[in-house]
């Protein structure tokens, strides 16, 4: 998912034509102090004018506890976006605040039928803690998001290349996700210069089970897409399983083997997700 | 409404819009002074998208001068509204 500072009009018009799979516009930290106005009345022209190249649209609001939350939620949910940001969500208190405001919002705009989800940022220690809580709230809740450079600043540490720092905090957000069936998404890479260091930390994430990351920079995206898309190998593998189980199945067969490996459930489960991100229809 | 402030919003920077707002004397009307990297073809265009936003606040005398980088409509109604809004002292959640 790509940022894209919610007050500049080239980078919003331009933002989908690189190729990510979400677009974040906003409204927050890449916006200063006394031009919140400005980008919000921006991003919500923006919105309603511009298809985005077919890009997941988020927006990232600012807390409601600074003076620009609720302008933000009084612009931006009558649009229905595909999500809306949330950041430093530390409590199912701050989530059952957020989400009552957004319907009442909703409501006072005859929206009956809401499609906008909600991502919780996890950007502080008390957050971390409670993420199991947070991700299990709502239903509208379908995305979990750690947001690295707020939570280690919370922490009191050095944000490193090695993110060991983060260790304790990614593998608690991506538990959290994993057991409520939504979606997890890691912070950006901040050495846009660093390729290596971008793909190093990819694959470490991805073999977490995070469903992404988030950019500051189109150039980080192919990087990103080279570890997440799965290769012609995988593919290949995956198109075979799915066949064997398929044929198997009509025959009332549930395990079988593939060259000597047992294929069960679970590696039919893995095929299929492998096919899924592929976009391959069998 | 009545414009008694100066306000500006917007920046010089491509496909965007400056919008300098100044008011002017009762009765004085709209008067928009229009520089444009795209003036020979979009001129009208740009200052019809502007009017239609001073309208739609009422608004019956005031200067606007404007910087255009090749603003699409919904930016250009972006920053007129943002503009106006803060001459108005009506902008809300911002510093």
């Amino acid at each position: 998912m790509l940022y894209i500072p919610g007050n500049n009009p080239a980078m919003l018009l331009q933002g989908g034509v690189y190729g990510a799979d979400g677009l974040l516009l906003d409204l927050e930290d890449a916006v200063a102090l006394n031009q919140k106005d400005a980008a919000r009345i921006l991003v919500r022209n923006l919105i309603k004018t511009n298809n985005f190249y077919g890009c997941e649209v988020t927006v990232r609001l600012n807390h409601l506890d600074t003076p620009f939350g609720m302008a933000d939620l009084e612009e931006i949910v009558p649009l229905q976006p595909d999500a809306i940001r949330y950041p430093k969500t530390e409590s199912v208190e701050d989530l059952k605040r957020l989400i009552s405001i957004v319907e009442e919002i909703e409501k006072k705009h005859n929206i009956e039928n809401p499609k906008m989800t909600i991502h919780a940022m996890i950007e502080t220690a008390m957050g971390v803690q409670n993420v199991f809580e947070i991700a299990a709230y709502s239903k509208r809740v379908d995305c979990i998001t750690i947001g690295g450079q707020d939570l280690t600043a919370d922490m009191n540490v050095v944000k490193t290349k090695e993110g060991r720092e983060l260790d304790f905090a990614r593998n608690r957000i991506v538990m959290a996700a994993k057991a409520n069936k939504i979606d997890v998404i890691d912070t950006v890479y901040a050495d846009v210069d660093d390729d290596e260091g971008l793909r190093q930390e990819t694959e470490m994430i991805k073999g977490l089970g995070y469903s992404g990351k988030a950019v500051i920079n189109p150039r980080q995206i192919g990087v990103i897409h080279d570890v997440y898309n799965p290769t012609e190998e995988e593919i290949r593998k995956a198109v075979r399983i799915i066949k064997e189980f398929k044929k198997n199945k009509e025959a009332g067969i549930g395990v079988f083997a593939i060259d000597g490996k047992m294929i069960d459930a679970p590696v039919v489960a893995r095929a299929q997700y492998v096919l899924e991100v592929a976009d391959i229809e069998l | 409404m009545e414009v008694k402030n100066s306000a500006q919003a917007g920046t010089f920077e491509s496909s965007d819009i400056l919008v300098m707002i100044e008011p002017v004397d009762k009765g004085s009307g709209i008067t928009i002074d229009l520089s444009s990297s795209v003036y020979m073809h979009y001129a009208d265009s740009i200052k019809t998208t502007i009017t239609r936003v001073l309208n739609s606040f009422e608004i019956k005398d005031v200067k606007i001068i404007a910087k255009d980088k090749g603003a699409l409509d919904a930016i250009i109604e972006a920053r007129v509204e943002t503009a106006l809004k803060r001459a108005l002292g009506i902008q809300q959640g911002t510093l």
